[in-house]
């Protein structure tokens, strides 16, 4: 009020927008009654968080009341305006959003006591019932969602009017019990390689989740670690960002150097377990980078980008399986490889030729078919001669590189293979994205018409996007061929390139960190269409996740989780230079 | 001969007739302006050129070779190209991008250049990047610097347009088309862009065609002027013989010069 009013340019801070509030506890209550219903609390109730306190299925509930809350009371602030004072009526705020969220719940419960709705909704259960209830009565169980659910509405609130550094450490909390305990079979896994299973033995409960104290000593760690370390980091950074760019490039290329070598050791510290895991991950790194070439860099929207897949495995399955149906030259896999990518490029060319004309809706439509196509052709009785139809082709040997046999069986080499490919395919990237092909493909995605009037010959550009990305997808099929040792059409059914799709857009599009980032949180977290995650439980509700976490990712972010590196510098230099230009550091003679 | 010759050229959109019954030409080394009121025509006859439009019948033929049913990216290729009059630049690409992808057609790298890292692929990079910068540098120092690096989107709308005439000059174009080239800019800055075109001719050797509405600049760099109206030729000629064409004035000027006296009539 009284520093502000005396500037006519800026307006009064808007009051606490009550309709707001109550509609994000509309939202709350819904999302609430949806998740119950998607049967969620009850099929995710057997996965511990922090046992036996936490579960996976109450998380999924709990989550609602608390970010709800925190994001109804987060605020637009417009140039020149006056950001609002916080205080105890945002804890007001938050707490009302939470006690909607838990109205939803009650209101479900009453619902499911009274009435028999099972036969729509199969979730519709007494189960439901007793899970919402705590296993108490189920009046007792109302009145605890309503102090639970008040009582989260009000963390979340509260983080906005505490200071800004008591909201990291929380979320800092949070966020690594989480982490952890998600993280456990690969943890356990990975200690036991170290011989440290005390640690994780000592955390963890044998059958899933963190136990009491575990988690306890997690957040002391993530308090404590931040603390000890981050002083040291700063000045780390700080150091290299002073260096000039050559020295910093060279500093940049050794920890690039170390972090590949670490990962190449890394296998061999793992159990079959994670090996396993972090292969399957491997493949849809592979898939997800060819992929950001065409939508990502060359913004051309395939939604059947598994047909190379598709293509990839089977050709590889053809060349080199003693049970192939028609023609089994049974060549080692190597060589198989270097027919298959010849091939994939020539499917690529043959599928892109006729629909790379088309733009926008009518591409992604006739992708998609022709993703269908592919698949339904291998299914065929026509073609079953050759590809085995629905019986697939089995025995498909593993690949033998000299000191050892790469298949199923050894995930550790599964994952060295994938390792190399996913290095190639990485590299392939970013020397593409920075030549001549690069910058056309950069150009038509932001205007194909310019494109073209400037020069670009947006169709064999645009083919070449679509053969380089097919060739990347048919590296990922030959190994998976491999690694499973057997192929059937269902693997390459269109949720696979639906899955690969999010993971490009949620993990940033373009963007290779971001697309690798993407897919291992995602499939190493979540799983792939058929492949289990770290979370097996979710297994039934990946798809629910998936989908939400699309929608969420474009209304809120649609940069991803690691938005274009070079831009954001590129704009944090905008800002340094406009401190520097304020300061007459730099002359400018340009009034505009 | 003529550096580009349009012959009987209509488009047209439906049933409406953007373009009719079109005779034009330019010499080489010549800079001819295009006017006309809004809705006449003028980016249609642009976007006729650079192949983006196809004219319903006609010839276009430039040194000697018809550019019918030849992609935007041939004709660019054979040495014309444009600007937009709705400023479209790459946005989210760096301003030195913008006018390295500008040279693809004339360059050749391929995909195994970039991926062997091959002394041709090296210095054509090169090469593409010294370019880039001699073309940007053409416009002092608002371009270059810190903000070669830097996504177009930061840049002010003016700058916006140097960006787009530095991009079309980057395609190594003989016949440089520019649409509205100082729209949106303030006195000042006209002036200067004016004084740019200028060298453009003198100094990179291209031939111009503009389209403007502001008549202080079209006085000033046009060696002719080719008025349209309604998709036809009403007059052509030097500026003073054709600001004073009665047809003209009717059509354009005359409108100008009405609003005026309506100005002054409410001021006084
Ligand atoms: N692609 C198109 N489809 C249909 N009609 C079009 C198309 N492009 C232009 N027109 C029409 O053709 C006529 C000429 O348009 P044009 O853009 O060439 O005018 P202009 O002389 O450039 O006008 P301005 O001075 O406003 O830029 C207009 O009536 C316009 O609506
Ligand atoms: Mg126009």
């Amino acid at each position: 009020m009284t520093a502000t009013a005396n500037d006519a340019s800026t307006f009064e801070a808007p009051g606490l927008d009550w309709r707001r509030q109550i509609r994000f506890s509309a939202i709350g209550a819904l999302s609430c009654a949806f998740i119950a219903l998607a049967g969620m609390p009850v099929g995710l109730d057997r996965r511990s968080i922090v046992y036996p306190v936490l579960s996976l299925g109450y998380l999924s509930l709990f989550w609602v009341p608390f970010v709800l809350a925190s994001l109804a009371g987060s605020q637009v602030v417009l140039e020149g305006m006056g950001e609002r004072e916080r205080d105890t009526r945002d804890l007001a705020a938050g707490a009302l959003v939470g006690l909607g969220s838990a109205l939803g719940l009650v209101g479900l419960m009453i619902l499911v006591k009274n009435f028999n709705l099972r036969d729509p909704l199969v979730n519709w259960s007494p189960q439901l019932l007793e899970l919402l209830s705590f296993n108490r009565s189920t009046t007792l169980g109302m009145l605890l969602w309503v102090v639970l659910g008040t009582t989260l509405g009000l963390l979340g609130g509260a983080m906005h009017v505490v200071p800004a550094m008591v909201r990291a450490k929380i979320l800092t909390v949070v966020l690594s019990v989480l982490i952890v305990s998600v993280l456990q079979t690969f943890l356990t896994d990975l200690l036991e390689g170290f011989r440290l299973e005390v640690f994780t033995d000592f955390i963890y409960y044998k059958r899933g989740g963190l136990e009491i104290l575990g988690a306890l000593l997690v957040a002391v760690l993530a308090i404590a670690i931040p603390l000890l370390v981050a002083g040291r980091i700063k000045g780390l950074r700080a150091r290299v960002q002073k260096m000039p760019p050559d020295e910093r490039s060279r500093v940049n290329l050794v920890l690039l150097g170390v972090g590949a070598a670490l990962l190449l050791v890394l296998p061999f510290f793992l159990g079959k377990i994670a090996n396993e895991l972090l292969a399957n991950v491997g493949l849809f790194v592979l898939l997800a980078l060819g992929l950001n070439i065409v939508v990502g860099l060359a913004g051309i929207l395939d939604l059947g980008y598994v047909a190379f897949f598709a293509v990839g495995g089977y050709t590889t399955a053809v060349l080199t399986s003693p049970n192939s149906p028609g023609f089994s030259p049974e060549l080692p896999w190597p060589v198989a490889l270097i027919v298959v990518v010849v091939l994939t490029g020539l499917v690529g060319l043959f599928i892109g030729a006729p629909v790379i004309r088309m733009r926008g809706d009518y591409l992604a439509i006739v992708t998609l078919g022709f993703g269908e196509i592919i698949r339904l052709l291998f299914l065929s009785d026509w073609l079953s001669g050759w590809f085995g139809g629905a019986q697939g082709i089995t025995n498909i040997p593993g690949v033998d590189v000299g000191i050892g046999t790469v298949k199923g069986t050894d995930p550790r080499s599964v994952f060295l293979l994938v390792l190399v490919f996913c290095g190639i395919a990485i590299y392939v990237s970013w020397r593409l994205e920075h030549s001549r092909l690069g910058r056309a493909w950069m150009a038509i995605r932001e205007d194909e018409d310019v494109a073209e009037a400037m020069g670009v010959n947006t169709t064999s550009t645009k083919l070449m996007a679509f053969v380089v990305g097919a060739v990347l997808a048919s590296f990922s099929g030959a190994i998976f061929s491999a690694k499973v040792g057997s192929i059937f059409p269902t693997s390459f059914i269109m949720l696979v390139s639906i899955i690969i799709l999010v993971v490009v857009i949620v993990g940033g599009m373009g963007n290779i960190a971001g697309v690798i980032v993407g897919a291992v949180v995602l499939i190493g977290v979540l799983g792939g269409p058929k492949q289990p995650g770290l979370l097996q439980e979710l297994g039934q509700f990946k798809l629910l996740i998936y989908g939400a976490l699309l929608v969420w990712m474009m209304l809120k972010r649609p940069e991803g989780l690691v938005p274009n590196v070079r831009r954001s510098r590129e704009l944090h230099q905008e800002e340094f230079l406009q401190d520097a230009w304020l300061k007459g550091e730099i002359d400018e003679e340009d009034p505009s | 001969m003529n550096m580009l010759q349009i012959l009987d050229l209509s488009v047209t959109f439906g049933g409406l007739h953007a373009l009719r019954n079109l005779d034009f030409h330019v010499e080489e080394g010549e800079i001819v302006s295009v006017i006309g009121p809004n809705g006449a025509g003028k980016t249609t006859f642009f976007n006729m050129i650079s192949g983006m439009v196809t004219p319903t019948s006609g010839e276009i033929l430039f040194e000697g070779e018809s550019l019918l049913n030849l992609d935007p990216s041939q004709v660019t290729e054979r040495g014309i190209a444009r600007t937009f009059q709705n400023v479209r630049l790459f946005a989210n690409m760096t301003i030195l991008e913008n006018v390295m992808v500008a040279q693809h057609c004339r360059t050749h790298q391929k995909v195994f250049g970039a991926l062997l890292q091959t002394k041709a692929f090296k210095s054509e990079e090169i090469a593409i990047r010294e370019y880039g910068e001699e073309v940007l540098s053409f416009f002092g120092s608002r371009l270059i610097g810190y903000r070669l690096n830097q996504p177009a989107s930061v840049l002010s709308y003016a700058n916006r347009r140097r960006l787009e005439i530095a991009r079309a000059m980057a395609t190594r174009p003989r016949l440089l088309l520019l649409d509205e080239p100082v729209a949106g800019m303030n006195p000042r800055e006209s002036a200067e862009l004016t004084a740019l075109i200028g060298r453009l001719r003198s100094e990179w050797g291209f031939t111009i065609v503009i389209i403007e509405h502001d008549m202080s600049v079209v006085r000033d760099v046009s060696d002719r002027v080719v008025v349209l109206d309604h998709g036809e030729t009403i007059a052509q000629g030097s500026y003073d013989s054709v600001a004073n064409d009665p047809k003209v004035v009717e059509a354009y000027l005359g409108r100008q010069v009405q609003d005026k006296n309506a100005d002054e009539e409410t001021s006084s």
